[in-house]
């Protein structure tokens, strides 16, 4: 079944290929254009020159393709630029990767709900590693505090403030769930948004235009927008950056929970997993029969939220 | 305005120019009132535009607001120019015929109105070109919001452009030639329909938002845009009638009424439908549906709104369909008023807000417009109706001129 997405992802990535040489020649003449016009925009003023690159940088970078159509070398390129912004706009040295997914790995994610008190500590981690705007108080990770009985989160506290573990309650976490029939990728009108082949649902924080309807297509409310210019206190920043994951966005775009996409690829777990002090959280690959996600789906008794809309998460919930 | 037209298409857009801007004291007041709205509009846009969207009250569990509900509201006053396009052009509607012009005018627009809705509702603007097919990546046909671009956009041009041309040739006394436009008049039949339904679809595709996936929505949109686009046509034709010389035959507002009633009575059986679905049996997807009618966990902002729509709903519907006063003007304004709030109540803000509430993790809170929200949303209906004036006012001097000439 997961074969079946890879191969339609690549057909569509391969329609997208069509078109492609018009559309990149078109966007070199704009970018030189460009270029051009803001070289003659900042001429003379005292330390005009650092002013003139990140202009040249930031029309370059408007001027951009689509990153799914880009070449390794043009890959590589917004990602100079983007460091070299990073520096210029808020002096510090950023390592950004664009690394591309690995052969044979889709991952997958469970959430041990006897496990979970509360502690919040994957949240924590979540708003550290991804540098998550600390003004509007974003978090990717959400728990909610549930009484026994039912096991649907909307009927649970997501604002509980006190002191845990609590006697006869129990916890859920929620969070994007990277669904394999994702309503938000058939919804987003610029398909600034998609799943990558490891199964991974990311953003383009440089395409999207900013009109929500992911938002309003996704039943788990796995999506978040900067309704303004995000705030990250300098020392705070997380230097260790991915494209696609945690590199600072700007206001009037969506973002979401990547796995980690910056960790994961290299082997480590996402920041919530790795955070969490009680062990609720297991992270994988399930294309590997030998991982423990593997051991959860086939020993545990495990369920999905929201079943009925057939959008097949990849995050189970079980119970010890 | 007797004197010999002269030729070509820069007299034609000079002369309407000057007609636009011709008038009496009190229309040129009028037009600085709609001038300075715009211009206190761009100013809080270019607010928004500093500073994003946090300067409205959306939030990320009510992610549309007020410039999304008033799209979804004047689509469908857009589409609703059918009602007069169908009857004058298809069934050869004497009548209707001559105030048809009047009709695509407020569907320009009210189109004008959508796109500039859509486009302050905007994180980044400035990237829309992202959307363009052949230099950005249009998600077409998954999508459908560029299916809804695409239809927007074809019904804006073929509103424009129909009526442009039948002027064009009016002002230079010629008639104009059938085959030339009739057409894309069929055409505008069939796209007003589905500028609609396409929009219904944005909301009613979302399994999501159960209040919005409903089969009902499309059909709705439909009969309540046919109860209020016909109400703002009326509002125009009054406002012309008292106010200039263009003679508008009674005739035409009976049959405007007719065409009312049946809207709004169709929209009023689905409304009830509704309601006895969600309420008969109450059931987990019901808590939107409680939040607007009653009211959730404490948080009611939207109880009054709602019951003062459906009040003005069944006031206007019930004044249009026993008229005692057999086509007043006066009464058939407040009728036109009452119906046509109480449909923009409850299909924009009725419609979207409960939609996010409760959010897909289940929590409340309510969603209030901020000022500089208002402000920008003021300037786009003030923007709108400037347009809807800019085209209507030389049309008219047209048509006067032609009809002059005919009676000579």
């Amino acid at each position: 079944m997961d074969s079946r997405t890879n191969n339609e992802d690549q057909i569509e990535t391969e329609g997208m290929a069509d078109n492609k040489s018009s559309r990149r020649q078109f966007l070199k003449k704009m970018s030189i254009a460009a270029a051009a016009g803001s070289a003659s925009l900042v001429v003379g003023g005292c330390g005009g020159s650092l002013k003139t690159e990140e202009m040249g940088l930031k029309w370059e970078e408007y001027f951009k393709e689509h990153y799914r159509l880009m070449t390794q070398e043009e890959k590589d390129a917004t990602v100079k630029r983007l460091e070299r912004l990073a520096k210029l706009e808020r002096g510090i040295d950023v390592q950004m990767s664009n690394q591309e997914p690995h052969e044979q790995v889709l991952y997958g994610y469970a959430f041990n709900i006897s496990r979970c008190k509360g502690y919040m500590d994957c949240v924590e981690a979540c708003v550290k590693e991804n540098n998550l705007d600390r003004r509007a108080k974003t978090q990717y990770v959400r728990i909610f505090e549930m009484d026994p009985g039912k096991l649907d989160p909307t009927a649970g506290d997501g604002q509980f403030f006190h002191e845990v573990p609590v006697d006869n309650k129990f916890y859920m976490g929620v969070q994007c769930f990277h669904c394999e029939n994702a309503p938000c990728i058939k919804a987003c009108p610029t398909k600034a948004t998609w799943r990558e082949p490891d199964g991974i649902v990311v953003v383009d924080y440089d395409w999207c235009i900013g009109c929500r309807y992911c938002l309003a297509a996704c039943p788990y409310w796995g999506r978040r927008f900067n309704w303004g210019d995000p705030e990250v206190p300098k020392e705070e920043i997380n230097l260790n950056q991915h494209y696609l994951g945690n590199r600072m966005r700007m206001k009037g775009v969506m973002e979401k929970c990547t796995f980690c996409v910056q960790r994961t690829r290299k082997g480590k777990l996402p920041a919530c997993a790795d955070a969490c002090p009680t062990g609720s959280r297991v992270f994988g690959n399930l294309l590997d029969p030998n991982s423990e996600i593997r051991f959860v789906l086939k020993n545990k008794k495990v369920f999905r939220f929201k079943e009925d809309l057939g959008t097949e998460p990849k995050f189970w919930y079980f119970m010890d | 305005m007797t004197t010999t037209p002269k030729k070509g298409f820069i007299a034609f857009i000079m002369d309407c120019t000057r007609w636009s801007f011709t008038g009496g004291i009190a229309y040129m007041i009028y037009l600085l009132v709609l001038l300075a709205l715009i211009v206190s509009g761009i100013y809080a846009y270019s607010q928004q535009f500093q500073h994003g969207l946090i300067i409205t009250g959306m939030s990320d569990i009510v992610s549309w607001g007020l410039y999304i509900s008033n799209f979804t509201f004047f689509v469908g006053v857009a589409a609703a120019a059918v009602m007069l396009i169908l009857p004058a052009y298809i069934l050869k509607d004497k009548d209707l015929h001559q105030v048809v012009i009047i009709g695509e005018g407020v569907a320009v627009g009210a189109l004008v109105m959508c796109l500039l809705f859509i486009t302050v509702d905007m994180g980044g603007p400035l990237k829309v070109w992202h959307m363009i097919p052949g230099i950005g990546q249009f998600n077409w046909p998954s999508s459908i919001l560029t299916w809804d671009m695409l239809v927007l956009n074809g019904y804006l041009a073929l509103n424009s452009l129909v009526p442009l041309y039948i002027l064009y040739c009016n002002y230079h006394g010629r008639k104009p030639v059938g085959w030339k436009y009739k057409p894309f008049v069929f055409l505008s039949i069939f796209w007003a329909v589905s500028i609609h339904m396409t929009t219904a679809f944005l909301y009613q595709g979302l399994p999501a938002r159960p209040f919005w996936n409903n089969p009902l929505l499309g059909p709705r949109f439909l009969a309540s845009a046919f109860a209020a686009g016909p109400a703002v046509i009326m509002m125009v034709l009054i406002v012309i009638k008292e106010n200039t010389d263009y003679a508008i035959d009674s005739n035409i507002f009976q049959k405007l009424k007719r065409i009312i009633v049946a809207s709004a009575i169709i929209n009023l059986v689905m409304l009830f439908s509704e309601v006895f679905k969600e309420f008969y049996t109450f059931t987990h997807h019901s808590l939107s549906a409680q939040y607007l009618f009653f009211g959730l966990e404490g948080h009611d902002s939207l109880v009054p709104w709602i019951w003062t729509a459906i009040s003005l709903n069944i006031l206007g519907t019930l004044l249009f369909a026993f008229d005692p006063t057999k086509g007043k003007p006066r009464y058939l304004m407040v009728a036109a008023i009452s119906l046509f709030t109480g449909i923009w109540i409850e299909k924009g803000f009725g419609l979207i807000i409960p939609g996010f509430v409760p959010s897909p993790l289940g929590e409340v809170v309510d969603y209030t417009p901020s000022i500089l929200e208002i402000q920008v949303t003021v300037g786009i209906l003030a923007a709108g109706a400037f347009v809807v004036t800019m085209l209507i006012k030389p049309a008219l001097a047209i048509e006067m001129r032609l009809r002059e000439k005919a009676s000579m």
